[in-house]
């Protein structure tokens, strides 16, 4: 277990312990995302109807499966805290390295906004149930964020523990819950026959539900931020990505068959808890408490993914001097970027309140986007300037460079479902990376070390 | 051998001062969508409004089965309007598609060919030195 490495430039650093296995991973990717099968991917329907969220669930799943193939072979290879802001940094260049880096702090801080937002609103809605009205959510919000940067403030180990625990009831109470709508019987409990509807947009409003179908799944590429923290990244990374991928598959399918079995697509296409109003359209207490709790864990553990995500990713460019310097430290005794996750806690409650929740999940979403765009040339230039046999890979992907080009031209299937109905969100966010970058080049750039960018044991690269 | 570059040290009021600026960047673009959308949003609720007088399960178009579980969920018709006639307009307009597709392009056209020239820099730096 490691506790200080050195730079080129002869300066030691504390490192993070090395104490995650593959289920902390998989506990870190499902964990982020399972929030989504809960509440947000619903917005798809509203976007296309019932048929379109169906397609989209499946085309998205597609376009994140490339995700995880390439941040598998990448991540087992590049293992370092940051994920794909330290592959941008090895393979790109530092500007990239830098908006990548912006890219996945605004999704997560963005996405635990929302999540808090989430456990809330639900609160509201219990206490409503329970007879007392009009419950003020903002306590909620605050306590949420305080309490998990607290556990994440303490160590990565017991935060990843105790979203291997509420991720996995979380998900336990989807198949409990597809059971429980008695799935092989049409016309008994699920109506699908008499609810699902055409394409009420058309096929344009399939392309449409691309955008929000990015909830099913959302976050899972946040497994790379622990690859620093895990025992063994070319085994815990591939495994706990992929394995995360194919439960979301699994619950993505599952939350979209109930939901349109029973309940009116205008409904489902606004609701903000789908699945806690399916159990309470089956009229069971039993599975409306399951579901209250259910959809509770899961907002708590995405935001808890959320903050130890944002946290990393804030923390590698600022060690790296990309951001201030300050935020590069890492807590002596418990090996966590303390300040990193102490200065996302106000940031993430302030986001939360300022009431813009749509503009707040699209600016996550778009993050999101940007950062699978970058993934595709990434690599192809990782297979070019390191060729197969060159460096030892973790993992290798097959069917190179296939994943590639179908997830570039997925992600420019989204980009223009997002200009379709968010066309103003999607220029106002690339003004944001726009002057951010040119604030870089103009600005950051001269406090960045050059030949500490580069700490990988490899080769010069092909073509450099 | 050319000598490694050595980057000035940053003091902590230059770190508040670049961290403020990525923060009011943020709260800006979250912002700026909000002065596009209040005019149509505005424009839509007059039209939901008038939608919305005197509506019935069947001008709605909600068979028996969806009526049901309207009412199950709390929904009376002209409360189900609202939601049910709120509809997205998918018009295209192609002078924004254009716009948007070469800010989209420009940006990572810009960001990769800025990239490889400091990415340059790292690899003589580390590999010549």
């Amino acid at each position: 277990m490691a506790s200080e490495k050195i730079t080129s430039s002869g300066n030691k650093r504390i490192a993070m312990l090395k104490v995650l296995n593959p289920f902390h991973i998989w506990a870190l990717g499902v964990g982020i995302v399972l929030v989504g099968e809960f509440m947000g991917w619903n917005f798809t329907v509203g976007k296309g109807g019932a048929y379109a969220s169906l397609i989209a669930c499946w085309v998205i799943g597609l376009l994140y499966t490339c995700v995880a193939m390439i941040d598998s072979e990448v991540t087992s290879t590049v293992a370092a805290a940051g994920g794909q802001y330290t592959q941008a940094k090895h393979i790109i260049g530092p500007l990239m390295a830098f908006n990548v880096g912006l890219y996945l702090v605004m999704a997560y801080t963005m996405l635990c906004a929302a999540d808090a937002l989430v456990v809330g609103d639900l609160m509201k809605s219990g206490a409503e149930v329970m007879g007392y009205a009009n419950l003020d959510t903002k306590p909620f919000v605050v306590l949420t964020v305080a309490f998990l940067a607290w556990l994440n403030y303490r160590g990565v180990f017991a935060t990843l523990t105790l979203n291997l625990v509420i991720t996995f009831l979380a998900f336990m109470s989807l198949i409990v819950l597809f059971f429980a709508v008695d799935p092989l019987h049409q016309g008994v409990v699920l109506q699908h026959q008499a609810l699902l509807t055409d394409l009420p947009y058309g096929w344009i409003g399939v392309i449409a539900a691309l955008q929000f179908g990015m909830w099913y799944y959302l976050g899972i590429e946040g497994t790379c931020q622990a690859a620093e923290e895990v025992r063994s990244a070319g085994r815990s990374i591939p495994l706990g990505t992929m394995g995360g991928m194919m439960t979301l598959l699994v619950a993505a399918t599952i939350t979209w068959f109930v939901a349109t079995g029973l309940m009116p697509w205008q409904y489902l296409g606004q609701a903000v808890t789908p699945m806690y109003d399916a159990a309470t359209l089956l009229g069971s207490s039993q599975l409306q408490l399951m579901l209250f709790v259910a959809t509770a864990f899961a907002a708590i553990a995405s935001a808890n993914g959320c903050i130890n995500d944002a946290s990393r990713a804030w923390f590698s460019p600022a060690r790296d001097r990309y951001m201030p310097v300050f935020f590069g430290a890492i807590h002596p005794k418990y090996r966590t970027p303390y300040r990193s996750v102490l200065f996302l806690v106000p940031i993430a409650i302030s986001f939360a309140f300022t009431g813009l929740l749509d503009q707040v999940i699209t600016f996550s979403i778009l993050s999101g986007l940007l950062g699978y765009t970058f993934m595709t040339f990434n690599m192809i230039k990782f297979r070019k300037m390191w060729p197969l046999g060159s460096i030892h890979r973790g993992y290798i992907h097959p069917f190179h460079p296939i994943p590639a080009i179908t997830l570039l031209t997925l992600c420019c299937a989204t980009y223009f479902a997002t200009f379709l109905g968010y066309g103003a969100s999607l220029l106002s966010i690339m003004a944001f990376y726009i002057l951010a970058s040119i604030w870089f080049v103009l600005r950051r750039y001269k406090y960045v070390k050059r030949a500490d960018q580069f700490t990988m044991p490899w080769p010069r690269p092909k073509g450099y | 051998m050319k000598k490694n570059y050595t980057p000035p040290s940053q003091g902590i009021f230059g770190q508040i001062f670049d961290t403020v600026l990525v923060l009011v960047l943020v709260y800006a673009s979250l912002m700026v969508p909000l002065l596009f959308k209040a005019e149509a949003k505005a424009e839509a609720a007059a039209a939901a409004a008038v939608e919305t007088v005197k509506a019935t399960w069947e001008s709605l178009g909600q068979n028996a089965i969806q009526q049901a579980q309207w009412i199950k969920l709390g929904y009376d018709p002209e409360k189900a309007a609202t939601l049910i006639n709120s509809r997205f307009d998918y018009t295209i307009d192609p002078l924004m598609l254009i716009i948007t597709i070469v800010v989209v392009i420009g940006y990572f056209l810009f960001m990769l060919k800025v990239s490889d020239k400091q990415y340059r820099e790292v690899i003589a730096e580390k590999f010549d030195n």
